[in-house]
């Protein structure tokens, strides 16, 4: 049996790419260094110390799911500029933009999908939209995951990824918090069922809504679910943050989530929730 | 700036104007009313006015929650306490007499002076605040109590313990609360309304905003900072998120607006308190004859169907 020679350590701190910024593939944590398939290959964790790199939506769903089972719902959906919102660059700008660089519609993916045979509504969301921002798009997106889930009398399986509101979309954008809130309201009072997996990072209004709200509640290890970032509240509060400070294992210490389970256990986790929550049927 | 809130105001309006005036003095005062926020509808606020409503949601000396309940309400009973292991004093809750029935109020309170401010936490409420709120909300279904929630806050306490008690998770659950109740729940920001810490007490059946409130998805300050990188750019970042009331009630986000005195609340906060208590009674009174199946049905519903569809292209 020859021994697996790994390559990937001698790439160790390789050059950053453009402007001082680490390279996607390298480990901000221990430096080692991954072409893109050896990342896919392990699902885009590290293999020297256990990182979890971001994983994009579509991949996501891919990890999760059955093959070919996911069909994807209300693709269509764009969001305008209610607001005709300009900061240092229009709004409408900086979502054309985030559009060519995912090919996403939007920061969140729905659709029907199966996990070991069993069906289930799905809502991924994508970091690279405009930093998984929640503005009435992904809201809508989110509530029809939900009507979806119930009509069909299956659970759905969100994953988050998100800075929170979209500020862009101004008061709006807040009241997707209500909105989804209501929205898992409906599906549990039909019976239905939430599982809700938090990548890094789930804060601000997500976090303070649906996300939240699942039946159980999973993340991902070292993900940083806080309603504030540990950078405003040092700054508001001049207190000294503990190391772990709103990381998903501080969480699970204080008694704010079921459970951390690595990326590649995520897959067998949820078919093992689904086959629970469906009782035998 | 014009659309559907004008067009409601304006039937509204124009419905008044042919009544047989049987109401006299109260009817002239709704006709005043109207016109008034009609004018600020079909006037766009500058960004110099969206700024002064900033500045006045703000100052020091704006009637605070329970400077209304003082006003409001008799046999004013307050609530302490989560029955976990805090009672935040930065969000009050009580039991008390408005107008001829039993309501359980929910507000956030800030301090007058730095005694009180410290204590009150600014007014910025911990996971401790919201378990109270949602105590309360429980109490209400309960004995079938209908809500006034007021809101005046920053934003919830961005802390350590606050995260370590599970700040986010007390946010979403303190709405699922609300959307789950069979009372009537009526809203008013009168100061800052900041963000999921007032969204968490902000899900109503009707939700109104004194005239120089804000409702903000972030301070400006916060938003300056992050998409300007200069806090100092706070007076741009309000003018380009339009926090004021009367682009709220343009975007659908509010029902209505409740008129302060004409320099603002703190110029006369008995006035303040008679317009309010007019607006909030107003309010409730239509919501007190539906079932509380259909007012459940009907407040999920106005948050699903907020802001508009959003667009294909």
């Amino acid at each position: 049996m020859t021994e697996r020679i790994d390559v990937s350590i001698e790439h160790r701190h390789a050059p950053a790419a453009d402007g001082g910024k680490p390279h996607p593939n390298t480990c901000p944590k221990c430096g080692s260094h991954y072409r893109d398939d050896e990342l896919a290959a392990s699902l885009y964790v590290c293999t020297q110390c256990g990182h979890h790199f971001p994983v994009h939506a579509r991949d996501r769903i891919e990890q999760l799911t059955d093959a070919d089972s996911f069909v994807e719902d209300a693709a269509e959906l764009r969001s305008d500029d209610p607001l005709e919102f300009f900061d240092l660059r229009p709004y409408t700008e900086r979502l054309a933009e985030a559009e060519l660089s995912t090919g996403l519609g939007e920061a969140m993916v729905i659709g029907r999908a199966a996990i070991d045979d069993l069906p289930c509504q799905v809502a991924v969301m994508e970091f690279g939209f405009m930093g998984g921002s929640m503005g009435r798009v992904v809201g809508e997106k989110f509530a029809r995951a939900c009507e979806g889930a119930a009509e069909r009398g299956v659970p759905l399986v969100s994953v988050t990824t998100t800075g929170g509101a979209r500020m862009q979309e101004g008061i709006l954008s807040l009241m997707q918090l209500p909105k989804t809130v209501c929205a898992v309201e409906d599906l549990h009072d039909s019976g239905g069922t939430l599982i809700s997996v938090m990548a890094h990072p789930t804060t601000a209004g997500v976090l303070a809504s649906f996300a939240s709200l699942g039946d159980v509640l999973v993340a991902e290890p070292g993900a940083l679910l806080s309603f504030t970032g540990p950078r405003v509240v040092q700054q508001t509060t001049r207190e000294k943050l503990p190391e772990d400070f709103g990381l998903a294992e501080a969480n699970f210490r204080h008694g704010h989530i079921d459970a951390i389970v690595p990326r590649p256990e995520l897959r067998a986790t949820l078919a093992k929730l689904l086959r629970l929550f469906a009782n035998g049927r | 700036m014009a659309g559907e809130a004008e067009l409601r105001l304006r039937e509204q309006l124009s419905r008044l104007r042919s009544l047989p005036l049987l109401r006299g003095a109260k009817l002239s005062g709704e006709l005043e009313r109207l016109q008034k926020q009609l004018d600020r509808i079909v006037a766009e606020p500058s960004d110099e006015e969206i700024w002064q409503s900033v500045e006045l949601a703000r100052h020091p000396d704006r009637p605070y929650t329970l400077d209304y309940v003082e006003r409001l309400l008799d046999d004013w009973f307050e609530l302490h306490g989560d029955n976990h292991h805090g009672d935040d004093a930065a969000l009050v809750a009580g039991l008390g007499r408005f107008r001829g029935r039993t309501v359980v109020l929910l507000g956030n309170q800030k301090g007058r002076d730095v005694k009180e401010r410290t204590r009150r936490n600014f007014g910025m409420a911990y996971p401790e605040g919201y378990g109270k709120a949602m105590r309360a909300m429980e109490l209400a279904e309960r004995h079938g109590f209908p809500i006034l929630s007021l809101v005046d806050i920053p934003g919830a306490y961005p802390g350590v313990t606050a995260e370590q008690h599970g700040q986010g998770g007390a946010i979403a659950r303190s709405q699922a609360h609300l959307a789950r109740l069979h009372v009537p729940v009526v809203a008013c920001v009168i100061g800052e309304g900041g963000s999921g810490g007032a969204i968490a007490t902000a899900l109503a059946d009707r939700v109104l905003m004194q005239e120089n409130s804000i409702y903000t998805v972030i301070s400006p300050e916060g938003c300056a900072a992050i998409l300007w990188r200069d806090a100092g750019e706070a007076r741009k970042a309000a003018a380009a998120f339009k926090p004021d009331a009367a682009h709220c009630l343009e975007l659908g986000v509010i029902d209505a607006i409740v008129p302060e005195p004409a320099e603002g609340a703190h110029t006369d906060p008995d006035e303040a308190a008679r317009l309010l208590g007019d607006a909030l009674a107003e309010s409730l009174e239509p919501l007190e004859g539906q079932s509380g199946e259909e007012l459940r049905r009907q407040r999920r519903v106005r948050f699903r169907t907020i802001g508009q569809v959003p667009v294909t292209r």
